[in-house]
């Protein structure tokens, strides 16, 4: 279980999360909307644990283990993955070494070319890490590092973003591969938060819960296909007012 | 050699380099004792053959060598060949067998460049022969090394290297030094000469120590269709290093190619550059330079000068301070004398990138591997045309220097 309480986050000086609550249960997928620069990216920064997103209140807690304070690779080793909205370019260094370094910790048997046919990039494996990938390959390439890793809370940032129709049903594959959505709730122990701008991915992953985010507060954890459906309709104005009900004392949308 | 040559080198020689430290040559001796020819090179004392191991020579194994030169201070003390078409042999003997030998000497590089060059055509000189004789292909390396073993020695080589019309030619040189804290200086003239559809790749792996100076002097002169490609790495501290291989394309569609890692660690001054000269039509280049300081100082040079119709040449150069007050000067030049020539190049210089590191270790690396990984990576320079062996060995040279720099 993930569980983020009160959490405050202030990148360069300028606080940029104020007061977030969010709890993800086993085997559950949540999705997170809310319009550009709302502090999405942050908050997922900040639960992967790097340094520039400073906790300023509040912690996060993992399987009942207090996380806010361990560095990045501690992180990753306890479970947590990420794939990065807009991860930076690794001259020099081969997608295939990567992979190889992500699956060396799991050892299950599971091979790079698999996992690169999985996600149809058995022809960049040679290549220099994300160096003239496209967006939507970017996207693929993150999803398999992930698939490598295993990871039993996968936070994704964006996974659809600028990815043409044809491949989205394959990011979806991925996701779902990854959030052991084949495998009885029950059984499951992955746990997702999912960003999404467009809402798009909701026709792929079967989400239970979704939140909206604005200015560095959340709200309404309903369903998500409702809120996006409302979000359609009426725009993030509406959640605004919404959240702007949600006051200290009473945070029911 | 010719009285003319002899009377150039006199009067260059106190020429001081364009480039790098001024070395005062009167603070080192000339001749060291003769040391043995040695016919069975693998009965070489273990630390010396160690020492060549280092620096890319197997000496156990003749297997894989399909020739190898070996001289110990100025002296050859082993030369032999294991393939038909290769001729290995130290110049002094080549200039005894072949009358025309002379149009080798001294005609890619010029005998009164500096006081270094100078120096090798007065003193006593030996070095390294090698010829592929035309359109023989040698698919094992021939091997060369260059062995300082006596302190405040000049080192002194001189060294010809000829690719016959259609003849593919694979070298690898070591040079590398017994001593430790006792000074030395190497300097050595290679002169390459590649005749058209001709193909030679030259790996070069130095291994010094602190006290040491080193002075290579690099002409090639590449013909139609020829392919010069150099690979050279630098490892180990070296006091002061300075070279700027130069290579000429005088016929149609000639490549060539310099790779070159380098790694400075602390006391360490290198001076190290490539300059290609585009003057035949379709001729073209690409130079490609890492250097990393823990805190030694490296200038990188580049240059490349298009002086025909459509020639193309890139140049880039990249550089990694890791730690220290190391500096990392980069210095990509590009001349071009006529239209339609396409030149660029690209240098950065910078320290490892947080964002990079932090990128990893969310992959589950420690801090320490993630930064060992990138560092791996810029030194990997892509190595095409190398036959498999010798990618081996320069990756593994690599991979040493790697973790001299972690
Ligand atoms: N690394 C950063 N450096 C400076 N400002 C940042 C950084 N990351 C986020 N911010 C700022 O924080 C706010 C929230 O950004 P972000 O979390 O990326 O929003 P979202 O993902 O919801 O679009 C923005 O105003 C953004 O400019
Ligand atoms: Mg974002």
């Amino acid at each position: 279980m993930l569980e983020i309480q009160n959490l405050s986050v202030t990148v360069e000086d300028r606080e940029i999360l104020h007061g977030v609550d969010l709890t993800v249960g086993d085997g559950e997928t949540h999705v997170l909307f809310g319009p550009n620069g709302a502090g999405k990216s942050t908050l997922l920064m900040t639960i992967m644990g790097f340094p520039k997103y400073r906790v300023t209140g509040g912690r996060i807690v993992l399987d009942g283990q207090d996380i806010t304070s361990l560095p990045v690779d501690e992180r990753a080793r306890l479970g947590i993955g990420m794939s990065f909205q807009r991860p930076p370019v690794v001259r020099g260094v081969k997608t295939r070494e990567m992979m190889e370094a992500c699956l060396k910790e799991k050892g299950d048997g599971e091979t790079v070319t698999n996992l690169a046919a999985k996600a149809d990039l058995s022809d960049f494996l040679d290549r220099d890490i994300n160096y003239g990938f496209s967006g939507g390959e970017i996207k693929r390439s993150e999803l398999m590092q992930l698939m490598a890793q295993r990871p039993h809370l996968v936070l994704l940032d964006e996974p659809e973003s600028g990815v043409d129709l044809v491949n989205i049903a394959l990011i979806g594959q991925l996701m779902n591969d990854l959030l052991q959505k084949d495998c009885p709730m029950r059984q499951r122990r992955c746990m997702g938060l999912i960003i999404t701008h467009t809402g798009h991915i909701l026709n792929y992953v079967n989400a239970r819960t979704g939140y909206v985010m604005i200015d560095g507060r959340i709200g309404c954890g309903a369903d998500p296909h409702e809120i996006l459906a409302t979000v359609k309709e009426k725009g993030y104005e509406e959640c605004v007012r919404c959240l702007l009900r949600n006051t200290p004392e009473g945070k029911v949308c | 050699m010719s009285e003319s040559e002899k009377k150039k080198a006199q009067a260059a020689a106190n020429k001081p380099a364009v480039f790098g430290e001024d070395i005062d040559l009167n603070k080192y001796v000339g001749a060291a004792e003769l040391p043995p020819y040695q016919p069975d090179p693998s009965r070489l004392p273990a630390r010396v053959k160690e020492d060549m191991l280092q620096s890319g020579v197997i000496l156990d194994d003749s297997s894989q060598r399909s020739g190898t030169y070996i001289q110990m201070d100025n002296a050859p003390i082993h030369s032999s060949i294991r393939q038909e078409g290769i001729e290995v042999m130290p110049v002094s003997q080549a200039r005894e067998k072949f009358d025309w030998f002379a149009d080798y000497w001294w005609r890619a590089v010029a005998v009164d460049t500096d006081k270094y060059t100078a120096g090798v055509e007065i003193g006593q000189h030996d070095g390294y022969f090698i010829r592929a004789l035309p359109g023989h292909k040698t698919e094992l390396p021939v091997q060369a090394c260059l062995y300082l073993s006596k302190a405040r020695l000049a080192q002194k080589v001189h060294n010809i290297i000829i690719a016959e019309e259609g003849s593919e030619l694979h070298i690898i040189t070591g040079c590398t030094t017994a001593l430790h804290e006792d000074p030395g200086i190497h300097m050595g003239v290679s002169e390459f000469y590649i005749k058209k559809n001709a193909k030679v790749t030259f790996t070069m792996i130095h291994s010094w120590s602190p006290e040491i100076a080193v002075r290579p002097r690099t002409g090639v002169i590449i013909e139609d269709n020829g392919v010069f490609l150099s690979n050279y790495v630098l490892m180990k501290p070296v006091h002061s290093l300075q070279m700027n291989p130069s290579a000429k394309c005088v016929g149609e569609n000639a490549t060539v190619r310099f790779n070159s890692v380098l790694i400075a660690l602390p006391g360490s001054n290198l001076d190290v550059g490539s300059r290609v000269l585009l003057d035949a039509p379709k001729s073209r280049t690409e130079i490609v330079s890492r250097a990393i300081t823990t805190g030694g100082n490296i200038t990188a040079r580049g240059y490349i000068e298009g002086n025909a119709p459509e020639v193309k040449g890139h140049l880039e150069c990249r550089g990694l301070i890791m730690e220290g007050n190391g500096i990392i000067y980069a210095i990509p030049e590009l001349k071009g004398t006529l239209a339609g020539i396409d030149l660029s190049h690209e240098a950065a210089v910078g320290k490892i990138a947080e964002e990079e590191v932090e990128y990893l270790m969310a992959r589950g690396l420690t801090r320490q591997e993630a930064a060992a990984t990138i560092v791996r990576g810029f030194l990997h320079v892509d190595i095409a045309g190398l036959p498999p062996m010798l990618g081996e060995q320069l990756k593994h040279a690599i991979d040493t220097s790697e973790k001299d720099v972690m």
